[in-house]
């Protein structure tokens, strides 16, 4: 009686499941929007596809053996001293093995495809956003056009986008979901993605890496549009009357949640790699904030401590 | 424990030869004591790994070539080789059952090992206080620091095993335990040079290199 | 003279934790004062506190586990209770600052002091009986080990009360981790708690390796060995190779904290991936540590359940011993996003792969093991095949997440969470319950009733799909992990229905206790009187339930696996002998739990500063080290004539009742 109503308790979950599934039909990362996307979806419908041949026969027989070789069912053959079986070890060693190994060409290739730092084949120049993570925002910076913003960033599609990626607090990672592939983003390194968006949209951007109490709320959007919304976004930020000068970034860099969309209309350029440069120790970079990140690593631990309390 | 066991049970507890399992020959100690300075060594290896990975990372302070004195640091490497030498003597006398001569060559270990201790104090005082390349000046030397001052202290533990083991030759003769422990012990100290020896050749004589 | 500590640690604003603290010391209160009533604190002392059986360490681990597994499972549904309702932005009741120290605490606790401690525990428990050993190698140490784990309970649970626990996440990734990011003492309680029972776990470790190495029983060799006892030893040697690892990453860590120094710091040329490598060098291993016993418990099930030996047992142990290598060059794919080259992902993806080649032949070796089998479906066998379902799926979910290309949009979301929860309770916990049941009667001399126990197994089982499944499916939603609350209100039908799912857990782990109470009150009726209430095939089921303190009046003879089912078929076991020789056993002492005890001291005097408290602790731990090493009184022997009494209490009526009974089934027709 247990088998029956485990069998059916499965049955019963994998059909929950089915309609969970199916009913969620707003599934971003399985709904991609750009070709990074669409490929790291298939690569994912392929891969579970593969993986089925072999688990649902393992659940299967994992239910039709406990129902069938039940101590109630004396018609089941019983063979207590079988333990050994030559040709069957051989199967059960070659069927993960061939897959693995169909899986395993696949991962090769595909990681190789997908690489985030590899640039993407385009007739288009590419454009350029430096992106760097802070307590707790994004903070998006167009070095070609020499404006930044905060929690909003836009890209014409059907251009590809190279992301350079930093953080000037602790690690985040980088993630719009609908585009694809997700990067860390970690104070004092420079890391890259490249993404492209092949149709227009608003896109849920956030970092998903835990970052602190703030984390919950730093998530940004992503605006994909035509080359003339592009330049009109562009524009909107050139009209802003706000600079990101060297006062400005650090009362920027100071914690805080919830940050609306803010543009700057001038940036001073090399800001990214200062941002990147101020960690690596060298006392003739660090010329960004107000405050110098040496003199503030040395003693600072305490004073945090008491400005955090 | 054996002369407890043969103190309270006589001729009845070596009789019973069937339970051999729990009559420790020390054999079973040992086993389990190089495992645990296989961890140990894994420990060794993680510091020595951090170092690898941060050696460089000198964020504009003082590298190791400007600050290893090699002269000094193979000193204190002499001191410690000899010490494992000495200890090596007390071995001997332990196995020649000679207490007195064991106490005294673990005495003079101890006085080897407290010279390398002393010495290598003497070298942190002097970078921290006079070079200002204290640990917390650069990931190269929170990485030097972390690495040399773990061996430091694991030195400092041996010396303390080396004075209880001193005391306990002293109360309780060569009896098995003793032996055992010493055996250990002796393990412990070699394991510690061997690391040492890691430690010139990779921090130091690279570092100057 | 306190460091940082004073009256404003007490968090006495937060009516949550006020309250909880209200109701932990009125429980305390009214246990300590029932101990005091009943007069059972010499007892306690004398039979449990200061044992060095394995059988009671191994229990008191396993009460340990259940305890936390209670404190860990309320931070869960405390988080699934706040995700369900913290919608489109609205708040929810909990506030970052305790939301983040919750979900912390319950991944900490749940692996540190629920699955290890319970995996610890039923090693203690079974695998000196399963070689035919009268104990472990160092059972004073066995003790330590115990205590040092008991003691990093006990900082977690302070840390409740007085300050603050890390609220960093589970592996306390740096920078965030460090004093700039981190000034609390949260991170600190972290530490201490994790190297004082990381260091328990690791002398664990030792012990046991050596204990399976040269304690067993004459005339069984290595490829004689229970299964559950390989995976014991597989698992004892991924601790000491991996736990070394963490406790260089913490200490490094603290070295940050403390000393000011730049291990992973964002200044002066720290650096944080260095941790996160170290951290997962140990933490894969650790997802194995875990699951390796399980498996063994479940191979022992299925076969004894079936009434047929293990399919494939050699392919077992080699899977075992391959699961165990591989775990140790797999660690990168916990950061394929960190921007590691192509080349390097995909080697890392690969071999994670490859692990699932020896896991997959370990399934079809249970699934074989029933193939023409007599299945009788007890409690044990019930946990094996819900795992054998429920673990397949997450393996698959998990080999998904090792394709590179499909973790860079799979990786810290949800989608991971259903992941590996999927095979850490499918697995891990199934596993633990499963091997409770199973190995209940030699721990205490009864059964576990059934009624009640089913009755959790299914709210387990149907709790935890209801729980995780919606889980994937918010994954591929893009939502990621550790939210206090979202702005996307498509997510919340989802997590309501896994906060559902959480309150049926929550019976089931409700439906468990009254079992253990239910199994207590009626254990007359459960009483197992040969010692071998499910027709085994090992040796632990050779000897009387509960074991005697000896385990074997006579250590068995072993020429071949499953001896003991063999001995029954020839009807050679159960033999009684007319003379016993003097049994050797070591004496109890009460000097781990005062070194644990000291530690715990040395522990929060540490996180809260106060530092002659800790020169006081540390020197009062060695001290008492050194001191136990000059107690020369450490065992003893049982005259030959108490063991015969012993035995023949057992045996006489033992004949009488399996005289007329096959004896290969003997067990299960009587009991």
């Amino acid at each position: 009686m247990n088998k029956r109503s485990l069998v059916s308790a499965l049955r019963w979950s994998c059909a929950g499941l089915a309609v969970l599934l199916l009913s969620g039909c707003n599934l971003d990362v399985l709904s991609p929007k750009g070709d990074i996307g669409m490929q790291e979806k298939s690569l994912i419908l392929i891969a579970t596809g593969l993986m089925l041949l072999v688990v649902v026969p393992v659940i299967a027989m994992t239910l039709i053996f406990a129902w069938r070789y039940r101590s109630t069912n004396t018609k089941a053959t019983y063979a207590p001293k079988w333990s050994h079986s030559t040709a069957i070890e051989a199967v059960v060693w070659t069927i993960p093995c061939i897959i693995i190994a169909i899986l395993g060409t696949i991962t090769w290739r595909s990681t190789h495809a997908l690489d985030p730092y590899k640039p993407l084949a385009s007739q288009v120049k590419p454009i350029t956003i430096q992106a760097v993570s802070m307590d707790w925002k994004w903070v998006f910076i167009y070095p070609d056009y020499g404006l930044a913003s905060v929690n909003e960033l836009a890209m014409p599609t059907n251009v590809p986008v190279h992301f350079d990626i930093t953080s000037d607090s602790v690690m985040n990672a980088f993630f719009i979901p609908q585009l694809g592939s997700q990067i860390y983003a970690m104070a004092g390194m420079k890391t890259q993605l490249n993404l492209i968006a092949n149709q227009p949209g608003t896109f849920a951007g956030l970092s998903s890496n835990y970052s602190g109490a703030g984390f919950s709320d730093m998530h940004f959007t992503a605006v994909a549009t035509s080359q003339q919304g592009f330049q009109d976004w562009i524009n909107k930020v050139k009209a802003s009357p706000l600079n990101l000068d060297a006062p400005t970034y650090h009362a920027l860099t100071q914690p805080s949640e919830k940050v609306p969309v803010t543009y700057y209309a001038n940036v001073k350029p090399g800001l990214f790699d200062s941002i990147i440069g101020q960690y690596m120790g060298d006392m003739q970079m660090n010329k960004i904030g107000t405050e110098p990140a040496q003199a503030s690593a040395i003693p600072s631990n305490n004073d945090h401590a008491k400005a955090a309390e | 424990m054996s002369t407890a066991i043969t103190a309270n049970h006589g001729v009845v507890a070596h009789g019973g030869a069937h339970d051999h399992e729990h009559h420790d020959d020390g054999s079973k100690t040992l086993l389990g004591f190089w495992i645990y300075l296989m961890s140990d060594c894994l420990i060794f290896s993680g510091l020595f790994a951090t170092f690898a990975a941060l050696g460089h990372a000198t964020a504009g302070g003082p590298s190791g070539k400007e600050l290893f004195d090699l002269k000094y640091v193979f000193g204190e490497t002499m001191l410690l080789l000899i010490s494992s030498f000495t200890f090596g003597l007390a071995m001997l006398n332990m196995h020649a059952g000679q207490r007195n001569k064991v106490i005294a060559w673990l005495f003079v270990t101890f006085l080897f090992g407290a010279g390398f201790v002393g010495m290598e104090i003497h070298e942190f005082h002097n970078l921290i206080v006079f070079e200002h390349a204290g640990p917390d000046r650069s990931a190269f030397l929170s990485a030097y620091f972390g690495l040399v001052g773990t061996h430091g202290l694991h030195v400092t533990c041996g010396l303390i095993w080396l004075l209880a083991m001193m005391h306990m030759v002293g109360k309780f003769g060569l009896n098995d335990t003793v032996q055992r422990r010493l055996s250990c012990l002796s393990l412990f100290w070699h394991f510690l040079d061997l690391v040492w020896i890691c430690v010139f050749s990779f921090v130091y004589l690279m570092g100057v290199l | 003279m306190f460091g940082k500590l004073s009256l404003s640690a007490i968090p006495f604003h937060e009516p949550i934790i006020m309250g909880t603290l209200l109701m932990v010391s009125l429980g305390m209160a009214a246990l300590l004062g029932w101990l005091t009533f009943q007069r059972k604190w010499g007892y306690l002392w004398s039979e449990w506190f200061t044992t060095v059986d394995h059988k009671r360490i191994g229990i008191m681990y396993v009460i340990l586990a259940i305890v936390m597994l209670v404190r860990g499972f309320t931070d869960a549904i405390m988080m699934r209770a706040q995700q369900a309702i913290a919608s489109a932005d609205a708040a929810g009741y909990l506030p970052p600052h305790h939301y983040d120290q919750i979900f912390t605490a319950h991944g900490v606790i749940m692996i540190f002091f629920v699955a290890m401690p319970f995996v610890v525990g039923l090693m203690n428990l079974v695998v000196p009986l399963q070689i035919g050993a009268r104990d472990v190698a160092y059972p004073f140490l066995n003790s330590l080990s115990y205590w040092l784990t008991a003691c990093g309970v006990v900082l977690v649970m302070i840390s409740m009360f007085v300050g603050d626990f890390a609220a960093t996440g589970w592996l306390a990734y740096p920078p965030l981790s460090e004093l700039k990011f981190s000034p609390s003492v949260g991170v600190d309680y972290y530490i201490w708690a994790l190297q004082l029972s990381g260091l328990g776990t690791t002398l664990s470790g030792i012990n046991f390796i050596v204990t399976i190495l040269r304690m067993r029983t004459p005339g069984m060799k290595m490829m004689q060995m229970p299964v559950f006892t390989w995976t014991a030893l597989v698992t004892n040697i991924l601790i000491v190779a991996a736990f070394p690892v963490l406790t260089v990453a913490l200490a490094l860590l603290a070295a940050d904290r403390y000393l000011d120094m730049h291990f992973f710091t964002n200044e002066l040329g720290g650096n944080a991936m260095l941790y996160v490598n170290l951290i997962w060098i140990w933490g894969h291993p650790e997802v194995y540590i875990l699951i390796l016993p399980c498996f063994g418990a479940f191979s022992e099930i299925v076969a004894t359940f079936s009434g047929k030996p293990l399919f494939g047992y050699k392919s077992m142990v080699y899977a075992t011993a391959g699961i165990g290598i591989a775990s140790f060059v797999v660690w990168l794919h916990h950061f394929f996003t960190m921007g590691s080259g192509a080349d390097v992902n995909a080697f890392f993806g690969i071999s994670t792969m490859i692990i699932s080649i020896p896991t997959g032949v370990k399934l079809f070796n249970w699934l074989f093991t029933m193939y023409r089998g007599r299945i009788r479906f007890t409690l044990p066998m019930m946990w094996t095949i819900a795992f054998m379902v429920t673990f397949t799926i997450g393996g698959m979910t998990g080999v998904l997440l090792a394709v590179p290309g499909a973790d860079f949009v799979l990786h810290n979301s949800l989608f991971l969470i259903a992941h590996f929860h999927n095979v850490i309770i499918g697995g891990v916990l199934f596993g633990l319950f499963a091997a409770l049941n199973y190995w209940f009667p030699k721990a205490f001399g009864f059964k576990l009733e059934e009624r009640w126990g089913k009755a959790s197994f299914w709210c387990w089982v149907v709790g935890f799909y209801m729980a995780f499944m919606p889980l994937y499916v918010l994954g591929l939603m893009g939502m990621t992990r550790r939210m206090n609350h979202y702005a996307n209100p498509a997510w919340q039908p989802y997590l309501v229905v896994a906060a559902v799912g959480a309150v049926i857990i929550a019976l089931g782990i409700g439906f468990m206790l009254l079992q253990f109470a239910v199994s207590i009150r009626d254990r007359a009726e459960n009483r197992d009187l040969t010692g071998d209430p499910w027709g085994g095939r090992t040796l632990e089921w050779a000897t009387s339930s509960p074991a005697p303190f000896y385990n074997f009046a006579v250590l068995p003879q072993v020429e071949e696996l499953d001896q003991f089912w063999a001995d029954k078929e020839h009807k050679r076991a159960y033999k009684r002998h007319e003379h016993y020789a003097d049994i050797h056993m070591p004496r109890n002492t009460g000097a781990g739990l005062i070194m644990a005890a000291f530690g715990t001291v040395f522990g929060f005097a540490m996180v809260w500063h106060i530092w002659w408290l800790a020169v006081v602790g540390l020197v009062a731990m060695v001290g008492t080290f050194i001191a136990r090493a000059y107690d020369t009184d450490v065992d003893y022997y049982v005259p030959g004539a108490e063991v015969e009494k012993i035995e023949r209490a057992r045996l006489v009526p033992l004949h009488k009742l399996i005289e007329n009974v096959d004896p290969a089934s003997a067990g299960q027709k009587v009991a």
